[in-house]
């Protein structure tokens, strides 16, 4: 038994169908037979002694063995020909199709026209953000060197900065690179030129090196000195003109603060693709023997926040070796560091802008998952389109079988008529780009005034190579649109179609057609129910309970002024109430942390912190669980007070969390012994995203500038009182601004990228909405065309109106409910699994809202069935009968 | 003369051609030549051999009866031609001169 199983199984086995096809497909017709059967001889015979899979792999790798030039068929030029002389008949016939069912051609190319400008769109700002730097002229070469940071206890971070001691350690003790160079942003100061021109400029430091690894040309100074001195300042051309208008700027002298900077070089203005933006440079060196600088962090390993490093490799260079030497070195100086890892990397100029996220980005950067899903939405809908296009073209199949049927009869093969079809969509698409062109320039319009995106992230302009992307974005969709019918046109047999066209399978392509339509409707409600969901969270991050007031709350930017006078002026306005101080507004995403200890010296941990005075708890009526405000304002430095939250108790497990007992403990903080005045109900200091951590406020020190003040205004008329306020502020400073936020506005402008994100998907989900119904609508057209008769004779034989409305309709009812059963789950559980993991707070999805998205597709795919089926319900039977 | 002159691998085709008589078709050629030089023949080599003899003209080639084996498929038989034969022949003379005035040969080690 056992012996004849295994024959029958041996006789059964067969070379791969596909390695067959190849064969036959390559191979010169002269010497295939032959060849395949030595090939099927060898195949039985390895059948017999290795087994089927052996065999199998044998004999495709013998038909890819053979595939030589002796082999190959020569190109079918005749064949090629052909086609060639045959273009002028498609186009005729396409045209004639196309100015035939205009309703048809109609829902065709404006469907593929508005998926494709969506297209174009996002070819264009993806070609940006790839092309970020490229004007480098060593861009292949420059690499950044990053830092990551893992301390025990919290999520380990990755920064694009670097501590300045690793630098210093690079520069002078490695081999292996070209050029390094150091840059440092931050130094944003008053420069004052004359007696009349003071203007703020913000400027980074960067060292000699800068110009050799990157390449911003310079028109007046030299580009390799340029850096050297300290107290060099190399300008942008822009800030020279603004500065010293159209006289020369080189050379001149230029104030911040008390010290003088000379202008030693010009550079031209920045290129808009370029991550590093910067108004003016001034010498590193300037920085380096700053007192502040040189007791902080000079020689720590541990401050990464604030220097970055660029260097260039030798051509050809690897950076293996000095991965090694950073790996070396981190190991090194961890050895200093306690329950802390900090370690060294290099990362590629061309991953910076599209690419891993690092904290402390020096310039714009974007994730490459939203740029993975910008460019599925987009294939979403230019796909939608493209089944459009199917499914009108095989449903109409039967008005174009009689001329395939004549087409094949007169000589054309079964490729003809597959590069008919083809050629035919891939006009078809090229027209759409036409018309998808203007709309494009449109949403460029749209999409770069979006609020709140970041400024000139791209410029999102033509160039030669988007234009050949465009048109080849339109030549491939036409490809994926007309593919499927064409090759069921091409597969049509010429006798069956001419002798009797009703008896072609179209009917076999209706379940082809109905997934398709399932597809389209299944993604347009996850497109609507994401965007709402969306919409509600997002609602529901502003009106958040974050634990104290925020309303009515005017946060001014006191942009280095002393806030005494601001707050003396502003008292004399009758609108504003009760005035507080901030180091910072909190809940708005920024932290400022710092560690503290306990009892335990050994055990720290971080605390958010923020410095304000007397005013700003009662202002922003948080709630005192024990203590109370401040009572002792720091003179000179010397704080001795700290209100903290509960989790400060949680974490030190202080007084076994009992807030009234916790009152006089004594934190460690730097090298201050606060004690606890106040503990405060957990409130939220970060962003719903994050869950609530230790957080404490210290007294705001009298001695230092900057910060904000928050006013309390109530005022029935806010432009005047906006007035007002501005009016005492010019009195206190001349060069910078007024910038006053109410605290609503900017919790709002905090969360504005959701914002973002909902309205650029919230349009697509529109047009993806348009475009399934335009495509219904046509399909329904068509099924109740091709079914008037059937309708009329059961009319006439006395079937109700309403009955008539419910057969035409139902398939595609069937159609909707099921796509409505996929699509509903699937968005929640996206929601409920992976976008709203990352919110530690957040409303519960909400059913009636995701409800409320499938009713309104629903509802414009019952005016597009019912409308067309209540007609052919209605019309008068004899009237189509009649022309029988 | 580049093009009549016969390479090694297509002397020893040749001959096997030549040998097997009536049977000489691809599979049986690469059998036969493993069998008496103890190499393995790849039918790819051989079938490229084949393909350029027939086009110098040594061997001409018509497809026989088709049977069930080989999947249905007609075999291509070959046959040494006149030109074939001369050639061969004239190699062979080349090395008999050759071996002629070798004055002892002896292959016990020296």
């Amino acid at each position: 038994m056992k012996t004849a199983s295994t024959k029958t199984s041996k006789e059964k086995a067969q070379p791969p169908r596909w390695a067959e096809n190849f064969l036959a497909w390559y191979c010169r017709p002269g010497i295939l037979e032959d060849l395949q059967g030595d090939l099927n001889e060898y195949f039985e015979r390895n059948l017999q002694s290795k087994g089927a899979s052996y065999a199998r792999l044998i004999y495709i790798l013998d038909v890819l063995k053979f595939f030589r030039l002796y082999t190959v068929k020569k190109p079918d030029f005749l064949n090629l020909f052909i086609h060639y002389m045959m273009i002028g008949s498609y186009l005729k016939t396409s045209r004639r199709s196309l100015v035939r069912n205009k309703l048809f051609s109609f829902i065709n190319i404006i469907g593929l026209a508005i998926s494709m400008s969506v297209g174009l769109l996002v070819i264009a700002f993806l070609t940006d953000l790839v092309s970020y730097d490229h004007f480098h002229v060593k861009k292949d070469r420059i690499y950044r060197v990053v830092t990551k940071n893992e301390a025990d206890g919290q999520p380990s971070m990755d920064f694009a900065s670097m501590s300045l001691k690793a630098g210093k350690k690079i520069k002078e003790s490695f081999t292996g690179f070209e050029d390094i160079t150091l840059l440092r942003p931050g130094f944003s100061a008053d420069a004052r030129v004359s007696k009349e021109t003071v203007l703020p400029v913000s400027a980074w430091w960067a060292d000699d090196s800068f110009f050799r690894v990157f390449t911003f040309p310079m028109l007046e100074g030299d580009s390799s000195t340029a850096l050297r001195e300290p107290y060099s300042l190399v300008l942008t051309e822009k800030t020279a003109k603004k500065l010293f208008g159209e006289s020369d700027a080189l050379g001149r002298t230029v104030q911040f603060d008390t010290l003088n900077y000379t202008v030693t070089g010009i550079i031209k203005d920045i290129p808009n693709l370029s991550h590093l933006r910067f108004e003016a440079l001034v010498s590193f060196a300037s920085v380096e023997n700053e007192k502040w600088l040189v007791t902080g962090e000079k020689e720590s390993w541990d401050h990464i926040y604030s220097n970055y490093a660029y260097f260039t490799m030798p051509e050809n260079g690897s950076t293996k070796a000095l991965q090694t030497n950073l790996d070396r070195l981190s190991a090194s100086e961890n050895k200093g560091l306690q329950n802390r890892k900090i370690s060294l990397s290099i990362q590629p100029i061309s991953t910076i802008t599209l690419g891993k996220h690092y904290s402390n980005e020096i310039g714009h950067s974007f994730s490459v998952a939203v740029a993975w899903i910008l460019a599925g939405l987009a294939f979403v809908v230019i796909l939608s389109a493209c089944f459009n296009y199917t499914n009108l073209s095989i449903a109409r199949s039967l008005r174009r079988s009689k001329e395939v049927g004549i087409r094949k009869i007169v000589g054309a093969l079964r490729g003809h008529v597959l590069g008919q079809f083809v050629t035919e969509s891939v006009i078809i698409a090229l027209l759409a780009l036409v018309f998808s062109f203007p709309l494009f320039l449109v949403l460029r319009k749209q999409f770069m005034s979006l609020d709140q995106f970041p400024e000139n992230l791209v410029a999102l302009e033509l160039s030669p190579r988007i234009v050949l992307y465009f048109i080849m974005l339109a030549v491939v969709t036409g490809i994926s649109a007309g593919f499927l019918p064409a090759i069921f046109f091409s597969r049509m047999k010429a006798i069956q179609v001419l002798k009797d066209a009703s008896g072609l399978k179209v009917f076999r392509q209706v379940n082809l057609r109905k997934v398709l339509i399932l597809v389209q409707y299944t993604f347009s409600l996850m497109f609507i129910t994401a965007t709402l969901i969306g919409y509600h969270q997002y609602k529901g991050f502003l009106a958040f309970d974050l634990g104290f007031n925020t309303e009515n709350i005017l946060n001014i930017k006191m942009q280095g002024n002393k806030s005494e006078l601001l707050k003396k002026e502003l008292a004399e306005i009758p609108e504003v109430g009760m005035i507080a101080r901030s180091n910072m507004i909190t809940s708005l995403g920024s932290l400022y942390g710092t560690s503290m200890k306990y009892k335990d010296p050994g055990d720290s941990a971080r605390l958010y912190q923020n410095a304000v005075d007397a005013n700003y708890l009662p202002m922003h009526r948080h709630k005192f669980l024990a203590g109370g405000n401040f009572t002792t304002k720091p003179v000179k430095g010397n704080e001795t007070q700290i209100i903290v939250n509960e989790q400060v108790l949680k974490r030190f497990n202080i007084a076994d969390r009992n807030p009234q007992k916790a009152l006089g403990e004594v934190l460690q903080m730097d090298d201050r012994k606060l004690t606890i005045v106040g503990v405060l109900k957990d409130f939220h200091y970060g962003t719903v995203e994050k869950e609530i951590e230790p957080t404490a406020f210290r007294y705001y020190d009298d001695e230092s500038t900057g910060g904000y003040l928050n006013v309390a205004v109530k005022s029935a008329d806010w432009s005047e009182t906006r007035t007002r306020i501005e009016h005492a502020w010019r009195k206190i400073d001349k060069v910078h601004p007024l910038d006053a936020k109410f605290y609503t506005e900017q919790i709002e402008l905090a969360y504005s990228q959701f914002l973002v994100m909902i309205k650029v998907i919230g349009f697509i989900t529109f047009l993806a909405i348009c475009i399934a119904s335009m495509g219904l609508f046509g399909m329904v057209v068509f099924t109740t065309e091709t079914r008037l008769r059937e309708i009329s004779i059961r009319k006439v034989l006395g079937a109700s109106e309403g009955g008539l409305v419910f057969l035409l309709s139902k398939g595609f009812l069937f159609l909707l409910v099921i796509a409505t059963l996929l699509a509903l789950p699937a968005t929640y559980l996206f929601f409920d699994k992976i976008v709203l993991t990352n919110f530690a707070y957040h409303a519960p999805i909400s059913l009636s809202v995701m409800l409320a998205g499938v009713l309104v597709v629903l509802f414009i795919a019952f005016v597009m069935i019912g409308s067309q089926t209540v007609i052919a319900a209605r019309g008068n039977p004899a009237k189509v009968l009649k022309s029988e | 003369m580049k093009g009549t002159n016969l390479g090694e691998f297509e002397e020893l085709v040749l001959l096997t051609i030549a040998a097997l008589v009536q049977d000489a078709y691809s599979v049986a050629i690469c059998d036969e030549l493993e069998k008496h030089t103890g190499r393995v023949s790849k039918l790819g080599v051989v079938h490229a051999v084949l393909n350029r003899l027939e086009e110098k003209g040594l061997v001409k080639s018509r497809l026989g009866e088709a049977t069930s084996a080989r999947g249905g498929k007609r075999k291509r038989y070959y046959e040494v031609t006149q030109a074939g034969k001369i050639g061969l022949m004239r190699s062979k003379e080349v090395r008999d001169g050759l071996w002629k005035i070798i004055p002892g040969f002896n292959i016990e080690p020296a």
